[in-house]
């Protein structure tokens, strides 16, 4: 059986998404991951002993770059995007601390 | 009352002395204007990717081979999520499962003697951004110039168990890291940045009890403070029967107390996992030979090899070398002299002195070291009067002007006139007849009054020897004759 | 001359032979756009003032020698996860509805050197998750062959706009099909390259570590053309490979007698719809008729390839999607209480359903607890399914499969039941996961005159031997047709 999702369980994977549910999503969103879950519980079947997780394909070589400066300025552009900027910075609700 | 022992662990973060961030192309000079020095990599635009600075490998090699690791020769970089507006992307790049170094460890001296701290791990990771509160209006803002930048994070055991150890451990990682060349580790600006995990047990128990961790320490001095205070405030706790919580603690070094760090939003799960934009890196055993054979002599070595060659005492030794570039500095000054124990009693005298008196850090002392051996050469030929050559040496540290021309031109060099020196002399007799008199009625304590006075006419340009023997020889001829016309 | 009917080749043929000017191209283009487009809705975002202008100086490039290779002057379009300086790049999401980036993809840049002329940005999944292009949050695209039905997805706009002649050529991407299965539901030729042959630098990432950009086209050698455009090592992606055997063209017309295909027998057991099948074997005998052998063989990781994959791929998009969190840019939610509530609410209001799906199964298989349970799992089980087709390419030359069980589905029809979307992209996926090479041609129509695309999968690198079977399958069938004039009436 695979891992039932239960409130406290969606809770957290919320928290952690930084989505929120309302009473109409929710047990949508619980019963979708449910069936999902359920769904790969067949991974269990097979056999990984001793199989090396692969996570990279083409990792054999290094891959560097050079430590010299090759960007100037860019603020300009970089803020270009920002929903909301004061003095050439990023403006956000306060955080605490 | 019980006896508590405190068990303290460390993680430090070490910024790298790199031009460029980690991943991108940006300077990591200090205090640009805000976001001067970013671009879509830093900043976690859509579809900008990371590259590894290889200088960045190659301090942690270096810093890692020095505190002596074992190195993972194939290492990885994982993602560690988190959501908060200094992490551009709200994933740091970091390395969990894989660090480039990990079992190792360093020596500390105290009061107590020599101990040995183990080193769980140090990875590479990216620095965050600095947020900062608006004056004006109920928000913050973020610049993104430090993200990006190089770090490692340098994991103790928990086998430290006063703040004493903790200091003599952090400075001892300076040290290193400074010699390494691989940062600065300033604490003020934030180059060398401490977490201290702290437990309290019963003496002789073998559990750990629970620890919790402080942030914010900018000082040695608030380190060992919040040492002291959460010691004392844990040991309350238990005395009280109460549990001590697992949690994050903030510092305030004001009100000389901590806070909890607790938010319902921090879900503490930062699900790490490989970053798949970055490939494994390879160390091949070349390469770590090249960084073991290339590593700079460290400060233990200096030190022991001063009083061996040199002679020099213990003391002179640990205070020459605290910082690689006043060491370096002595050395070549020693080199060039010739005389390693007399560039030792320059540098332990006129140059520690004149740098307290200008509040010049040691490790910021910069003069060319050929101008103090010259002067240092010239006081042993006798050319220069030592009173002489320390007010030059004053001009040698502040403009680094070069000393021998300087002497030259202000007439302050030696120079065995006879004709000056007796000319001189004759004067000064004529000019004191009474005085005179009594000298050559024998009363010696009057010589040392001529000498005196013929230093002051002569301005160093004569050694006092020489002033010396020209006095008694003449004193000496007068008395003859003096004798003779009696 | 009929230039609506030209393969990109011969545009650009035309073009550089001064039959033709560039900018008549890309009035062509224009105009297909003008009579399709209000049912197709392919595209997302149209240059048309900037690829007038542009044709003009790719004109005068072409004349003074600037642009000598075989696509300068042809007319492309982009998906749209792909960033173009100063242009508007949305993925398909609310949550990028006014994102202008400040600098170009990798290969947008390529695209320029090459003298193309870029004439949009296609629609597509949300962040290409989906498989019918239904998931956009700027309307669904209709497949030019039936408009009662999907172009298939991810980069369902990019494969409806070539199919509906408007554009000679586009770029997708694909993840886990997103190329291969839009272009056999459009009728259209599209190639996925082995894993870090195209750099991804400016690709708004889904899953990096099988995300690819790749080339949609009339057929195998205007894909092949288009691959040689964008493929190339790029410093700026670090897992972009230093290639040498970047001629994709070169075998193009090269004999398949003697080469060797094998095709898994688990593929064509239950859940294969027998019109897709039938198709297939059909195109299984113009390959033997031409001297290739085709053997079967069996594939014992086949149940394990949806779950890896989806598990992988939403782990990775659980965190690459993290940064979209109203900061920096982007959607940010209008009113908020804190710097908490901003998170959620401008990130629960500004992605859609499937994309939160994604993000929240990506975040359960990675949280304290289940990573080695879940994700773990999959990296082995990638590793099992990868060692499986290494042992088959040591048989085979290339593989064979459908590239989906079924034809395009019926708008609406696929979004209710999400795992079984999931399970359509079956014979794609494992491409992805192995880095490997896959391109899909167009191999047959079903009963509804809907297109059925046959897909041959190569060993990493192995682009050039599809690329030569492909042609020569080309060649077997004949030409394949156009959809009628805009598509059937609803």
């Amino acid at each position: 059986m695979a891992k039932l999702i239960d409130d406290e369980t969606l809770d957290n994977v919320c928290i952690l998404a930084k989505l929120s549910l309302n009473e109409e999503t929710r047990e949508k969103a619980r019963e979708d991951m449910q069936k999902m879950l359920d769904y790969v519980e067949k991974l269990n079947e097979l056999d990984t002993e001793g199989v090396e997780p692969l996570a990279h394909l083409f990792g054999d070589q290094n891959v560097f770059r050079e430590d010299a400066v090759t960007n100037g300025d860019l603020r300009e552009e970089m803020l270009a995007n920002a929903p909301k900027a004061k003095e050439g910075q990023y403006q956000v609700p306060k955080t605490i601390g | 009352m019980k006896q508590y022992e405190t068990v303290i662990g460390l993680e430090v973060h070490v910024e790298l002395a790199t031009k460029t961030k980690i991943f991108c192309g940006c300077s990591t000079e200090f205090g640009g204007a805000p976001n001067t020095h970013t671009c879509p990599v830093c900043t976690g635009m859509p579809g900008s990717l990371p590259v590894l600075n290889r200088q960045v490998v190659e301090f942690a090699l270096k810093a890692g081979t020095a505190a002596n690791c074992k190195i993972h020769q194939m290492c990885r970089f994982d993602r560690k999520n988190y959501f908060y507006p200094d992490n551009p992307q709200n994933y740091q790049i970091s390395q969990l499962y894989l660090p480039i170094c990990y079992d190792g460890w360093v020596e500390i001296e105290t009061s107590a003697g020599s101990k040995k701290i183990r080193i769980h791990e140090m990875h590479m990771e990216e620095d965050a951004g600095k947020l900062i509160h608006d004056q004006w209006e109920d928000c913050s803002l973020v610049d993104y110039n430090r993200s990006g930048v190089p770090l490692i994070e340098i994991v103790s055991e928990p086998d430290m168990r006063s703040a004493e150890e903790v200091i003599a451990y952090l400075e001892k990682l300076r040290c290193m890291m400074q010699y390494l060349g691989v940062s600065d580790c300033k604490l003020q600006e934030g180059s060398m940045r401490a977490d201290v995990n702290l437990s309290v047990r019963e003496t002789g128990s073998e559990n750990f009890g629970t620890r919790t961790e402080m942030k914010n320490l900018n000082s040695f001095k608030a380190i060992a403070r919040a040492i002291e205070g959460e010691r004392e405030r844990q040991i309350e706790l238990l005395e009280a029967g109460k549990p001590v919580v697992q949690e994050t603690r903030r510092w305030d070094d004001n009100k000389e107390s901590s806070h909890a760090m607790r938010s319902k939003e921090d879900a503490k799960d930062y699900r790490y996992f490989p970053d798949p934009d970055l490939p494994p890196v390879h160390i091949s055993d070349e390469w770590l030979e090249e960084i073991r054979s290339s590593r700079p002599e460290l400060r233990e070595e200096k030190q022991l090899r001063y009083q061996k060659d040199f002679g020099l005492s213990e003391y002179d030794a640990g205070i020459l070398t605290e910082t690689r570039q006043l060491a370096e500095l002595f050395e070549e000054t020693a080199d060039l002299c010739g005389n390693p124990k007399k560039a030792a009693n320059w540098f332990m005298g006129e140059v520690l002195r004149l740098a307290k008196e200008k509040g010049t850090e040691p490790d910021k002392v910069a003069f060319t070291p050929g101008h103090l051996a010259d002067l240092i050469k010239m006081v042993e030929k006798k050319e220069v009067s030592p009173q002489n050559a320390k007010k030059v040496f004053e001009k040698v540290f502040d403009q680094d002007i070069d000393p021998v021309v300087y002497i030259e031109a202000e007439g302050l060099k030696i120079v065995e006139d006879r004709e000056l020196l007796t000319g001189t002399l004759e004067r000064i007799l004529e000019a004191n007849p009474g005085p005179l008199e009594e000298l050559l009625g024998g009363k010696e304590k009057v010589f040392g009054f001529f000498v005196g006075q013929m230093m002051r006419e002569l301005k160093g340009k004569a050694s006092p020897d020489a002033v010396r023997e020209a006095l008694i020889k003449e004193i000496e001829h007068r008395r003859d004759e003096y004798g003779n016309n009696q | 001359m009929d230039l609506e009917k030209m393969t990109a080749l011969e545009l650009a043929e035309k073009i550089k032979q001064r039959q033709i000017s560039v900018l008549d191209g890309v009035k062509t283009v224009f105009s297909a756009i003008e009579k399709n487009e209000p049912h197709v809705h392919a595209y997302l975002d149209l240059y048309k003032k900037e690829a007038y202008a542009r044709a003009k100086q790719v004109e005068e490039g072409i004349m003074e020698g600037v642009y000598t290779g075989p696509l300068a002057g042809v007319p492309i379009a982009v998906k749209d996860n792909i960033c173009v300086k100063g242009k508007k790049t949305t993925c398909a999401s609310r949550i990028l509805e006014n994102f202008v980036p400040q600098y170009n993809a990798e290969v947008i840049d390529r695209l320029e050197k090459a003298g193309m002329v870029i004439i949009g940005k296609t629609n597509m999944d949300e962040f290409a998750m989906g498989s019918t292009t239904e998931t956009s949050a700027y309307g669904v695209t209709r497949n030019p062959w039936n408009q009662e039905h999907v172009p298939g997805g991810s980069s369902g706009g990019s494969c409806a706009a070539v199919a509906a002649g408007e554009t000679y050529l586009a770029l997708g991407s694909d993840t886990g099909g997103s190329i291969r299965q839009p272009s056999s539901f459009c009728g259209v030729t599209g190639i996925k390259p082995t894993y870090g042959t195209v750099s991804r630098y400016g690709l708004i990432a889904y899953a990096s570590s099988l995300d690819q950009i790749g080339p949609v086209g009339k057929n195998t050698a205007d894909c092949a053309a288009l691959l040689e455009v964008i493929a190339g090592h790029d410093p700026k992606d670090s897992t972009s490979l230093e290639r040498k055997d970047l001629d994709f063209s070169e075998n193009l017309g090269q004999r398949i007698a003697g080469m060797k295909f094998g095709v898994p027998k688990e593929y064509l057991a239950k859940g294969l719809d027998p019109e897709v099948k039938n198709a297939f074997m059909e195109a299984l005998k113009i390959l033997t008729e031409q001297g290739a052998i085709v053997e079967f063989f069996s594939v014992e990781t086949m149940e394990y390839m949806i779950p890896a994959y989806y598990i992988i791929a939403s782990a990775e998009a659980s965190s690459n999607l993290e940064r979209f969190d109203g900061v920096k840019y982007g959607f940010r939610a209008k009113s908020y209480e804190g710097l908490h509530d901003m998170y959620y609410k401008t990130r629960t209001e500004g992605f859609g359903d499937e994309v939160k799906r994604r993000i929240m199964l990506g975040s359960f298989v990675l949280s304290a607890g289940y990573y080695d349970a879940y994700y773990l799992k999959a990296l082995k089980t990638k590793a099992l399914i990868k060692a499986e087709f290494d042992r088959a390419f040591e048989k085979y030359d290339v593989i064979l499969a459908p590239a989906a069980p079924y034809t395009a589905p019926k708008i609406g029809e696929s979004l209710k039941d999400p795992l079984a979307m999931y399970l359509g992209d079956i014979y794609t996926v494992a491409v992805n996961l192995c880095g490997l090479p896959g391109i899909t041609v167009p191999c047959g129509l079903d009963e509804k005159g809907l297109p059925i695309g046959i897909q041959m999968i190569g060993n990493c690198f192995g682009e050039k031997k599809i690329i030569r079977s492909a042609s020569a399958f080309e060649r077997g069938r004949g030409e394949f047709p156009a959809p009628e004039k805009g598509g059937r009436e609803r």
